[in-house]
């Protein structure tokens, strides 16, 4: 397994893909966290949450880049050849890749983190919130990257893995908006259940929401078992 | 060494491979012949542990493939019809990949060093893989398989797409790789069975259609042999004396090619080997014989009454059937 993440790490930076990842990442991120905060910010109230949620749908459009590739490309070159008749479980190569991606999601996350190093410097910021809410868009965007990993598994082309987990992302986000439309309150609680948007709400009121934790990793979780499943299966079709 | 028992696999209602068993003893390469689309892929990739089959086991010694497919792997190498190459790495780093995926313990530089030189690749190490041409790609792909030291080795088509010489090349190496590795070599260009397999298995449509020593197969399906002796001698007493040698068939004159030698097409009786008489008898005249050449059967013809056979039984088969 370590040998895939591995591969799969420096093959980010053999590529561009990893450097366009990051590049529009900070770029978009800065853009978005100096218009909320520093732009339109007044003195005594920071505009975090706002920063936060133009985040997630940026999260649901990026995202896909690091993990549209995964199993597409091993495909269609049949490198997934070498992978399958080499002694590594499936779910060893399936966390290989998926761990790959969100090393290289953690590590850009962690140098936007200077945005935030801002916000302390010139003013008094409550950081509570801002680990919060950082801690939970960090669940949500492991969750969007296991989806992602799933949907290439399923095809050869890099385009549609991209394209169909940009579709799904946004499905996940735009459920909390339909959930709010619905008048019949069962379903209305069933969407807002499976709502990634509502299952933050706890991280930006500062409260550590266990079954928030939960459902995220299981998000993720459930993303990576059926991929190692479309893996098998294949192996049988 | 690898054993394979009644494998059965079908893609919809294609039977691509239906029914085959066959083993490979220690040591052994052999050669898995068919035509295009006749499941030799399949099947090795079977072997392999890449598909699964829908029935029958296949064991590397005397693993299975399903049931321990971790250990089983180990003692594979397995070169797929298309080398499964990361075009984006340089040749060592894939090596160097190649050499954490199968989790090998032989000491890393020396292991890897080694192979470079047996395929001839130590010289492009640090060339990206994309810029290689396909001979060196193809090597890339055995070095690929080799690393591990596994005990079998398997090789999808290993010469195809490659210039004369290197095919050449490539056959060299098979054959100094089977003196340690038990191997299976799928093709289906004959004479590279002929000049490095100790067995053949011949499929076609999924079913195993012979498997023999590679010299049985040739004599089973004919088996009686031709030569060619060119021979300086007067022509009339030399064909006299060429038919009244116990074990030839017939004698004739082939052609005058050089000036005072003919060329004379022996054909002896099946399973008889007149060589040592036939260097008796004229050496016995004392009528020089400058060059003697086997006529045998090429695989390409046995393939094709094999493959022929087939096709007759199943014309015969239609046409019973038609008429019940």
């Amino acid at each position: 397994m370590f040998a895939i993440y591995t591969r799969e790490l420096k093959s980010y930076f053999l590529t561009p893909i990893g450097y366009i990842f990051c590049g529009m990442f900070l770029v978009v991120s800065g853009l978005i966290f100096s218009q909320t905060t520093l732009m339109l910010a007044t003195p005594s109230t920071s505009s975090l949450g706002e920063y936060f949620l133009y985040m997630m749908a940026i999260f649901a459009v990026l995202l896909p880049l690091l993990t549209m590739k995964s199993f597409s490309e091993d495909r269609k070159s049949r490198t997934d050849q070498i992978l399958l008749t080499s002694p590594v479980s499936i779910l060893g190569i399936v966390l290989g890749k998926y761990l790959a991606a969100l090393t290289v999601f953690a590590a850009t996350f962690v140098a936007n983190s200077f945005n935030f190093v801002l916000l302390f410097m010139y003013g008094t910021p409550n950081a509570a919130s801002i680990f919060m809410n950082i801690f939970g868009i960090f669940l949500l965007g492991a969750a969007f990257l296991a989806v992602g990993v799933f949907l290439s598994s399923l095809t050869e082309n890099q385009l549609i893995a991209a394209v169909s987990a940009m579709g799904v992302n946004a499905a996940m986000l735009l459920i909390s908006f339909i959930a709010d439309g619905i008048e019949n309150t069962f379903w209305r609680t069933v969407f807002k259940w499976f709502s990634v948007v509502d299952r933050f709400e706890p991280f930006t009121n500062q409260m550590l929401d266990i079954s928030a934790i939960i459902y995220y990793i299981s998000l993720a979780a459930i993303a990576i078992f059926l991929t190692t499943r479309v893996i098998e299966k294949r192996r049988w079709a | 060494m690898v054993e394979i028992t009644d494998v059965r696999k079908s893609y919809g209602n294609k039977h691509a491979v239906n029914g085959i068993s066959f083993e490979v003893k220690e040591g052994e390469i052999l050669g898995f012949l068919g035509p295009n689309g006749a499941g030799k892929s399949t099947t090795l990739n079977i072997i392999t542990g890449y598909l699964s089959a829908d029935s029958g086991s296949v064991k590397i010694d005397g693993t299975d493939i399903l049931e321990e497919p971790l250990k089983a792997k180990k003692d594979i190498g397995f070169l797929p019809e298309i080398p499964p190459l990361y075009v984006e790495m340089t040749v060592l780093e894939y090596l160097n990949f190649v050499y954490d995926l199968k989790g090998c313990k032989l000491p890393r530089k020396q292991h890897l060093k080694e192979i470079c030189e047996v395929v001839k690749i130590w010289d492009v190490g640090n060339r990206l893989i994309k810029n290689l041409s396909k001979g060196y790609r193809q090597r890339v792909g055995i070095a690929q398989a080799l690393i591990g030291n596994p005990k079998v080795l398997i090789f999808d088509e290993p010469t195809i797409g490659l210039d004369p010489r290197q095919i050449i090349e490539i056959r060299n190496l098979i054959k100094m790789l089977g003196r340690e590795h038990t191997i299976i070599l799928s093709t289906h260009i004959l004479p590279e069975v002929q000049a490095v397999c100790d067995r053949i298995v011949v499929i076609n449509k999924g079913e195993i259609v012979a498997n023999e020593k590679t010299e049985d197969l040739i004599n089973a399906v004919d088996g009686s042999r031709k030569l060619v002796a060119k021979i300086v001698g007067p022509e009339d007493e030399v064909l006299k004396a060429l038919r009244s040698l116990g074990g030839v068939k017939t004698a004739e004159v082939l052609g005058k090619r050089d000036t005072d030698s003919i060329s004379y097409m022996i054909e002896s009786q099946e399973r008889v080997d007149i060589r040592k008489p036939l260097f008796a008898l004229l050496s016995g005249r004392n009528w020089p014989l400058i060059g003697l050449e086997g006529m045998e059967l090429s695989l390409e013809d046995i393939f094709m009454r094999l493959v022929g056979k087939e096709k007759d039984k199943e014309v015969g088969k239609k046409a019973r059937k038609g008429v019940k």
